[in-house]
């Protein structure tokens, strides 16, 4: 931490006064693959003397050892910190690094230029002021290069330096640097917002025009590149924008105190003005704002705090309380765009946990309306999204949220979707706009209650879900059960998923979107027979638990009761009813269920049925019991 | 809260008591012990702690003190392993729990600037760096399979000249051992420790001198090493480690062992 400045030295409490002045730059290093991204960050942290000395012995020791410099110091085995980067000579992960000079704090994410590791460079984007888009001057703008542009600008970045580097490899060429960034101007037509572009050539190795103009371009006459980044101007947009404040926590650490704490994303708030909590839609006035070091007259974005209300309105985690004459909307279907960030493409239809500020909620995204191609920023047809892929979408939520358009408003415009199975972040979104129809598609009233009409039958609607592998028997024990329930005098129907799929599924095959779309359609149909007041026995391989559990969730409490027929595979396999498993063993049939697509058995199903040495008449039997000691009917 | 004693663990209890204000802290601290800390920062906790009226759990690795594993014996590498790692793996499955905070920083060593803020743990407590979630604005995605634990790095953007700086302007009160005075040093395997107590070899016992010095980090005593100072106020400190040239975890006898250490380590459990 040498900033070698003499104030020091000489007084310490004035540079420490002088330092916490400082304003913070956060920027990226983005680009295509070998760029220089990661040398360069070396480079900027070595010339603002910001290596240590035992840490410039190592890296003069791992320069000789792993480094791509020969003999000489290769810069960027500073940022490049795993073990896998070092052997590989490249980034993978983003790395934040820490500098000032006399004018400015920075932090620096140094982000991978790999396609794979698109996502990481997003990680580092979405909270950067201003982005250095590394181009090699040999191989001018590549598709990763207007990937990380398309990205950048999408996530709200505004300024951008165009760095030309390795100039030294091309004599210093004019013509070259020129040529690059015209092609570039023409590009960037297509991004959205309005920018700030500074093209610099520069040479991250040899250090050219980084920390001043050096003589190897003297027709260059623009800044270098520590000018730029010491003096770009960064707009406090935050703090202009209405107030939004996500409820983290409500503080109550006596009867006596009622407390809403998080931390402002925009705007700024005063003790009397008027507020509106979120989504309930109650107003009420602020009283206090309440930190440990003393109330506050006035907070502003970033601030972490804690602030009281006139009146007693219901206000939870998740929640956010926003300026009463600026509310933002509350909608739970939208359009959005989606960075899609995990190896398993999305599946449309499928349910996904969407974060928003700080609320999580459940939230069916549906096919894509239309892919964004990261050369031209064009519209190309798109049925899911891929590793890396950027599309538009919509998405309906389970409850409503309260929101912003992410052009709007970043914090209150974005979310990140969640895998409800393996929790892994699979999406970043930014909010277009609402659909609104939410809030236009009324329920019609009706008159003859969902309880009426099953109470006209004697019984209670319920829904019986067979899953199991293909020939384990859920259609055989759903057909005798129905028979038995029949001669009670029962009114059921079967959804059975060979016949589904000659008619309401007809255009459906069996890709894993396919099958989630299917059991989507039939989860909605045994809705509507329940409605009606039917014990509907849906029989279907269905063999993912994210759809079983949409099904479930669709249904209406206590109203869904899975039924695993837990047939072994080698047992299926072995009967082979339908000749299917030799047609799949054999690669004629694609996609088979246990062969080579998974089967995934229910954790915690109702009702588990062993088909090994009982007969289907047994097994009905044994449902008929469990459904008569649930209260389903009276036998 | 995993608490340390250390001047990073200080900044974080600050903020928590801060960030929870007017209520307490809703989690305990947690303190793994190695039985080699300086007695001074066993002083400090204790006192602290009852002070602000929390809840402090401390740990021991029992099976290292029984084995009697320390620094001297069995070399600072199994010592910390055993008694820091191992202990730290104990205490978090003894108590269940599913998060914990440290207090570690992305600028003290390049593994850690590649760590997120939430960062997941497998079952046994193994960081994999290839498994990072990206962390995108503020949104946290802190969802656990069964077993998985968290670590939240609150830390992760300061800087050690923003942490001395918000001691200073939070007055921010540190363990003595920060701020140099005579103390009884010695010289072991090139690093300069103190004498805390009679378990030091008396053969390298018998060399100590007494020189003024403070440290910058703090950890067990055998394994932290002294630099020889004058500062004996805040601002001195601060003056003296701006116009340093050596960084901060070099007087670290564990980073020492071998390049790409820490990464290792924390796929091993390490905090
Ligand atoms: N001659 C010359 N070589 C350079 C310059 N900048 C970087 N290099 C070399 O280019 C190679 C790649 O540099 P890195 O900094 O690792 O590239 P990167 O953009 O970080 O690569 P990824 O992070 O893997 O995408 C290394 O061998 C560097 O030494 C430059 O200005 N001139
Ligand atoms: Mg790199």
């Amino acid at each position: 931490m040498r900033l070698h400045d003499d104030l020091i030295a000489e007084d310490i409490g004035a540079y420490l006064e002088a330092h916490e002045q400082k304003s913070l730059l956060r920027f990226i290093t983005c680009g295509s693959v070998d760029d220089g991204k990661s040398t360069l960050i070396g480079r900027l942290l070595y010339d603002s003397k910001m290596i240590f000395e035992d840490q410039l012995a190592t890296l003069e020791a791992d320069s000789k050892k792993v480094g791509t410099q020969g003999d000489s110091i290769d810069f960027a085995l500073l940022v490049d910190g795993l073990a896998a980067e070092r052997e590989q000579g490249i980034t993978i992960d983003v790395a934040y690094r820490f500098f000032a000079t006399q004018k400015r704090k920075f932090i620096v994410a140094d982000t991978p230029g790999h396609e794979q590791y698109t996502r990481n460079m997003a990680t580092g984007a979405s909270t950067a002021d201003a982005a250095i888009l590394m181009i090699d001057a040999r191989k001018g703008i590549l598709t990763q290069t207007r990937r990380h542009s398309i990205i950048a600008t999408l996530l709200g970045i505004r300024h951008l330096v165009l760095a030309i580097n390795k100039m030294d490899l091309v004599g210093y060429e004019q013509s070259v640097y020129d040529a690059i960034v015209a092609d570039y101007q023409a590009f960037a037509e297509v991004l959205p917002g309005k920018l700030d572009i500074v093209p610099i050539p520069i040479s991250a190795l040899a250090g050219t025009n980084i920390t001043e103009r050096s003589p190897e371009t003297p027709w260059y006459a623009g800044p270098s590149l520590m000018d730029y980044l010491e003096t770009v101007e960064i707009a406090k947009e935050a703090e202009t924008l209405p107030l939004r404040m996500p409820v983290q926590w409500v503080n109550r650490p006596n009867l006596d105190f009622r407390g809403f704490s998080g931390q402002i994303a925009s705007g700024r708030v005063r003790p009397g003005d008027r507020i509106r909590s979120l989504p309930s839609g109650r107003e009420t006035t602020i009283t206090r704002i309440v930190t440990a070091s003393g109330d506050l007259d006035e907070a502003v974005a970033g601030q972490s705090i804690t602030l009281t209300f006139a009146d007693e309105i219901d206000t939870s985690r998740g929640d956010v309380i926003a300026a009463a004459t600026q509310p933002p909307e509350v909608s739970d279907q939208f359009q959005v765009k989606l960075l899609w960030m995990s190896e398993q493409p999305l599946l449309p239809g499928r349910r996904y946990f969407l974060k928003s500020g700080t609320r999580t909620v459940s939230a069916t995204v549906n096919a894509p309306k239309h892919g964004i191609d990261v050369n031209t920023m064009a519209d190309t047809a798109a049925r899911t999204l891929e590793l890396n892929q950027i599309g538009v979408t919509t998405i309906a939520l389970e409850q409503p949220i309260p929101f912003d358009p992410y052009t709007d408003n970043r914090l209150t415009g974005s979310f990140i979707l969640i895998d409800r199975q393996t929790n892994d972040t699979v999406a970043l979104g930014l909010i277009d706009f609402s659909l609104r129809r939410a809030a236009n598609i009324h329920w019609q009233a009706l008159d003859i209650t969902r309880e009426a009409l099953a109470e006209q039958k004697n019984q209670q609607a319920t829904v019986l879900w067979f899953t199991g592998l293909s020939g384990s028997g859920k259609s055989t024990i759903a057909n005798a059960l129905q028979k038995r329930l029949y001669a009670m005098g029962r009114h059921t129907f079967i959804l059975d998923g060979d016949n589904v799929r000659h008619g309401l599924n007809r255009d459906l095959g069996f890709t894993d979107a396919d099958r989630v779309e299917n059991i989507r359609r039939v989860s909605n149909v045994a809705r509507l027979m329940t409605d009606a007041g039917l014990i509907v026995l849906v029989s279907f391989i269905s063999p993912f638990r994210a759809e079983r559990q949409m099904a479930r969730a669709l249904m209406a409490e206590g109203e869904f009761i899975e039924i695993h027929v837990d047939t072994p595979l080698d047992v299926a396999e072995q009967r082979d009813v339908k000749g299917l498993y030799k047609k799949a063993r054999a690669g004629e049939i694609r996609n088979f269920t246990g062969i080579d697509s998974p089967y995934e058995p229910p954790l915690n199903p109702e009702l588990r049925i062993n088909t090994v040495g009982q007969s289907a008449e047994d097994a009905a039997e044994e449902i008929l019991k469990f459904l008569a000691w649930r209260g389903v009917f009276e036998i | 809260m995993l608490y340390s004693i250390g001047k990073d663990s200080a900044v974080m209890l600050h903020l928590a008591i801060k960030a929870f204000y007017p209520s307490r802290p809703p989690f305990p601290l947690l303190h793994v012990d190695t039985g080699w800390k300086f007695r001074e920062m066993i002083t400090f906790r204790d006192r602290k702690v009852k002070e602000l009226g929390l809840e402090l759990l401390v740990h021991i690795n029992e099976d290292g003190v029984r084995e009697g594993v320390g620094p001297f014996s069995h070399g600072s590498a199994y010592h910390t392993d055993v008694m820091k790692t191992a202990g730290l793996k104990q205490a978090l499955d003894k108590y269940g729990f599913d998060a914990a905070f440290g207090g570690a920083r992305r600028d003290e060593e390049k593994s850690r600037a590649k760590e997120r803020i939430i960062s997941v743990r497998t079952a046994g407590h193994r960081w994999d760096p290839k498994r990072q979630r990206p962390e995108i604005w503020n949104l946290y995605n802190t969802r656990l399979q069964k077993g998985e634990s968290l670590r939240a790095f609150p830390l992760s953007n300061w800087t050690e000249l923003d942490i001395w700086q918000y001691i200073r302007r939070e007055n921010i009160e540190l363990v003595p051992l920060y701020f140099a005075a005579p103390r009884p040093v010695v010289d072991w395997n090139g690093t300069m420790i103190m004498l805390d107590d009679d378990r030091v070899p008396p053969d390298i016992a018998v060399q100590a001198t007494t020189k003024s010095v403070r440290f910058r980090t703090l950890g067990c005593y055998p394994l932290t090493g002294a630099v020889e100072s004058t500062a004996t106020t805040l601002d001195d400190v601060i003056q003296e480690i701006l116009l340093t040239t050596t960084s901060e975890r070099q007087g670290r006898a564990i980073d020492k062992d071998q390049a790409a250490s820490m990464e290792k380590k924390k796929q091993e459990g390490y905090f």
